[in-house]
């Protein structure tokens, strides 16, 4: 369920900027809008400005400038707890001194719900992430997959339309995390709230979301759903964050009718899809997918351009082979191929002919 | 080592051995001796220090605060007669000449002193008659009470014989009494000591009060500081801790005479008062020699040691449980009562527990600025220690400190948990 509302905007960043010390923008204009329902995850490298920015959603910083609004009015001035929106943090904070069911009964009490209407609202949400049987454990009685279903039990209790997740899987194991994806997922799906959730783990991202805001350096560099993200990157940073990428540097010698032909350093011609070059004689960096590489000529376009290559190294992998080659002087282009009927295993050393569909190769700014 | 597992695995619930055959518990305790023996050996230097430093002396105190053979010792015959005799009795000839003997004896061996002063403890006023009939029997004939009456005839007062016949026991519950105002009267039923002499009480009371006191004070003013300490960055925090520590590095004379500067009646607080003219020149506050004093510079002086067990258990609290809770829908009030304030317990316990105990045994602060009405229990502890000499008493009064603050650290762990304590 993509809920692409985007035009209602139940949460709004406009022209919103962050410095913690006067003197660095931490977030440099942002501009956001998250539609009613969606799950929305903003993927990053360390350091990038997420927590931030869901910190200010949260209403535990400030910002410097700029607004936010959540259901149309300006939250600036609320003070956090009267924003009414669930949050689970990265290393879950259960309050040690309370039990499970005191721990969930917490927001319900500050609301001053009756003592009947607590029990009905926590065993719900307790039998949600099937925990209803650890209501008298302390937290610290509890794996960390159990201590981060209660944390995301206790976000969701008293009913709020927006969930913010700040690395919530970061501390486990990957299997765990797996699964944890799945039933958060469900969850948003069931509930139809609005998750803002952070994580710098990309598989995560483009697993869960409806749509990802990839952060670098205070800013959005692209905000599109996965697919899009993963196929049709916006910039160099983009390609090279998400997925495994390979990268010929070059300059464009021709360009026309949404297609480019780009001449690498080392002198060979390559198809390629312009995105942000304009211009013949503009370095670019071309961006292809592993996988979008071709061994055999026959699967390509007619007039694709082919171009020369030497097997470095094979690795089986099972369901699919790695091939390292030396293209154009580069020595880590990498090609993935899935181990079908009639695949060659190939030897190192051995000269082969490669290619791809131009709308593939990606023509890039240069980093 | 795979047959041992095996066989663990194979016996079951049945005694388990090792792979030759050696019961598993002892195999594991010859195993541990060595490792425990060596580790004892390593805090044998600390248990022997601590035994002769501080177990073999509060032994000795608490031995000494019912035990005191000064008269016993020195004043054998006598106490022999009164072993034989009913308590009541009244002294005869027989009794007389014991003490003619023991009075002898006692001044020869120049210990007569040592004996009125016991007496003197129970009953003021009768050291000298001791010493000076000391000096006269030489001389005593039969009979002898004639004798002894004729040298002073206080001789005959039935409650100097009956207090006699107390301290003629080396073993005796009457410092505990006298550390509570109690006092046993000739037939020996307990009884409150005379109006004048009751003082022990009311500095207990006042002791515990004001140490109570400035237990609360501090918390009241270490509280945000430790917080403050706890959530500013390491660098900042270090810097201030160190204000916090300087009552620890000044010298207390120094610290004292500072207090005596600000406080006095023509000091600087008094006299910044009467300039901004909030009260009048001849209203100036008595804030020194009273205790007023006590309690300012004792809450000085003993703030660091709640601060710093409060600062080692926020320290770890991470921001994100506050946080969780305001998100949850708390106000900033209630998140701090509800999730901070408890997982600060075991710090204010400690704290409080240390402040407290430690007010509690203070000397030297109120007696520098306590004045009359802010001494405490230890000033008269330490005035029977150098100026009466009565140790027993001192060591009873010392006694009864300790046996009240084991009981408030019991009551401590029956009501929050001695596991509950976080001292550093
Ligand atoms: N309280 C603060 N005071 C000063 N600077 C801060 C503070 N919090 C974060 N920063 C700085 O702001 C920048 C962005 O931090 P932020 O926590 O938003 O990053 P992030 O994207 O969440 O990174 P990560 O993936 O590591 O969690 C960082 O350079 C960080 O050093
Ligand atoms: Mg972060």
């Amino acid at each position: 369920m993509v809920a692409s509302t985007q035009d209602d905007g139940f949460v709004v960043f406009e022209h919103v900027q962050k410095s913690y010390d006067g003197e660095t923008l931490v977030v440099k204009d942002l501009n956001l809008t998250i539609g009613q329902g969606e799950f929305l995850t903003m993927l990053g490298p360390s350091g990038s400005g997420k927590t931030t920015c869901l910190m200010m959603l949260a209403g535990f910083e400030t910002a410097t400038h700029g607004e936010i609004r959540l259901d149309g009015r300006p939250i600036n001035t609320v003070p956090p707890h009267k924003r009414g929106i669930g949050m689970v943090f990265q290393n879950y904070a259960l309050f040690p001194h309370m039990t499970v069911g005191e721990n969930l009964s917490f927001p319900l009490e500050v609301r001053g719900m009756s003592r009947s209407d607590r029990e009905r609202k926590i065993k719900r949400a307790l039998d949600m992430v099937q925990m209803g049987a650890f209501a008298n454990r302390r937290p610290a009685q509890l794996s960390g997959g159990q201590q981060q279903r209660i944390a995301l039990a206790r976000a969701l209790v008293f009913d709020p339309q927006l969930v913010l997740m700040d690395e919530p899987l970061g501390a486990l194991d990957k299997q765990l995390r797996e699964h944890m994806q799945f039933e958060i997922k469900h969850l948003h799906e069931s509930l139809g709230i609005t998750v803002v959730y952070v994580t710098h783990d990309q598989g995560e991202a483009l697993t869960m979301s409806d749509r990802i805001a990839v952060f670098n350096d205070g800013r959005i560099q692209q905000l599109a759903p996965p697919s899009e993200l993963y196929e049709r990157p916006k910039n160099s940073f983009v390609a090279s964050f998400i997925g495994e990428n390979n990268r010929l540097p070059g300059t464009v010698e021709e360009i026309a009718d949404g297609r480019a032909l780009v001449r690498l350093e080392t002198g060979e011609l390559i198809d390629a899809t312009p995105v942000n070059v304009a211009r013949k004689g503009q370095q670019t960096l071309v961006s292809i997918r592993p996988e979008r590489v071709e061994f055999k000529p026959e699967m390509l376009p007619p007039n694709a351009h082919l171009i020369d290559a030497e097997v470095l190294e094979f690795i089986y992998m099972g369901d699919i082979f790695r091939t390292r080659l030396r293209v154009a002087g580069s020595e880590d282009f990498v090609i993935k191929s899935r181990n079908t009927l009639g695949q060659r295993v190939m030897q190192p050393g051995e000269k082969v002919r490669i290619g791809w569909a131009p709308q593939d190769a990606r023509a890039l700014d240069p980093l | 080592m795979a047959d041992a597992t095996a066989q663990i695995a194979a016996t079951g619930t049945e005694r388990l051995t090792t792979a030759d055959g050696r019961p598993l518990k002892t195999a594991l305790a010859r195993a541990q001796a060595r490792a425990r023996r060596r580790a004892f050996l390593l805090v044998l230097p600390l248990l022997l220090f601590i035994v002769v430093t501080f177990i073999v002396p509060i032994g000795q105190m608490l031995h000494r605060s019912i035990h005191n053979d000064g008269f016993a010792a020195n004043m054998p015959q006598l106490t022999q007669w009164f072993a034989e005799t009913e308590p009541g009795t009244e002294p005869d000839e027989t009794a007389y000449a014991a003490l003619a003997a023991d009075l002898k004896a006692a001044a020869e061996a120049k210990t007569i002193g040592v004996v009125g002063t016991r007496v003197n403890y129970e009953m003021a006023g009768t050291r000298s008659l001791f010493t000076s009939t000391g000096r006269k029997a030489r001389k005593f004939e039969p009979p002898y009470r004639a004798a002894i009456l004729e040298a002073d005839e206080k001789w005959a007062n039935p409650d100097l014989w009956g207090t006699m016949r107390q301290v003629s026991r080396a073993y005796s519950p009457n410092f505990f009494l006298a550390a509570v105002d109690l006092a046993r009267d000739n037939e020996g039923n307990i009884v409150r000591a005379p109006a004048e002499r009751r003082v022990y009480v009311m500095l207990f009371e006042r002791t515990f009060v004001i140490a109570g006191l400035i237990t609360f004070l501090c918390l009241l003013l270490g509280y945000p500081v430790a917080h403050l300490l706890a959530t500013l960055p390491l660098r900042t925090s270090n810097l201030l801790m160190i204000l916090v520590l300087l009552p620890f590095w000044t010298s207390l004379l120094v610290r004292t005479t500072s207090w005596i500067v600000l406080l006095q009646g023509q000091g600087v607080v008094n006299n910044t008062l009467v300039a901004t003219g909030l009260i009048s020149d001849s209203s100036r506050i008595q804030m020194i020699y009273n205790q007023a004093g006590t309690i300012i510079a004792m809450t000085h002086i003993l703030l660091p040691f709640m601060i710093l067990p409060l600062y080692s258990v926020m320290r770890p609290i991470p921001p994100s449980y506050v946080r969780a809770a305001r998100s949850l829908g708390a106000s900033s009030w209630t998140a701090f009562r509800r999730v901070y304030l408890p997982q600060t317990l075991p710090g204010i316990g400690a704290g409080a527990l240390l402040v407290f105990i430690l007010g509690v045994g203070y000397y030297i602060t109120p007696a520098l600025v306590g004045g009359a009405s802010g001494q405490l229990i230890s000033n008269l502890i330490a005035f029977h220690m150098q100026d009466s000499l009565n140790w027993s008493l001192a060591a009873a009064l010392a006694a009864v400190l300790l046996g009240a603050v084991l009981i408030l650290y019991w009551l401590y762990d029956r009501l929050v948990g001695i596991d509950n304590l976080k001292l550093g």
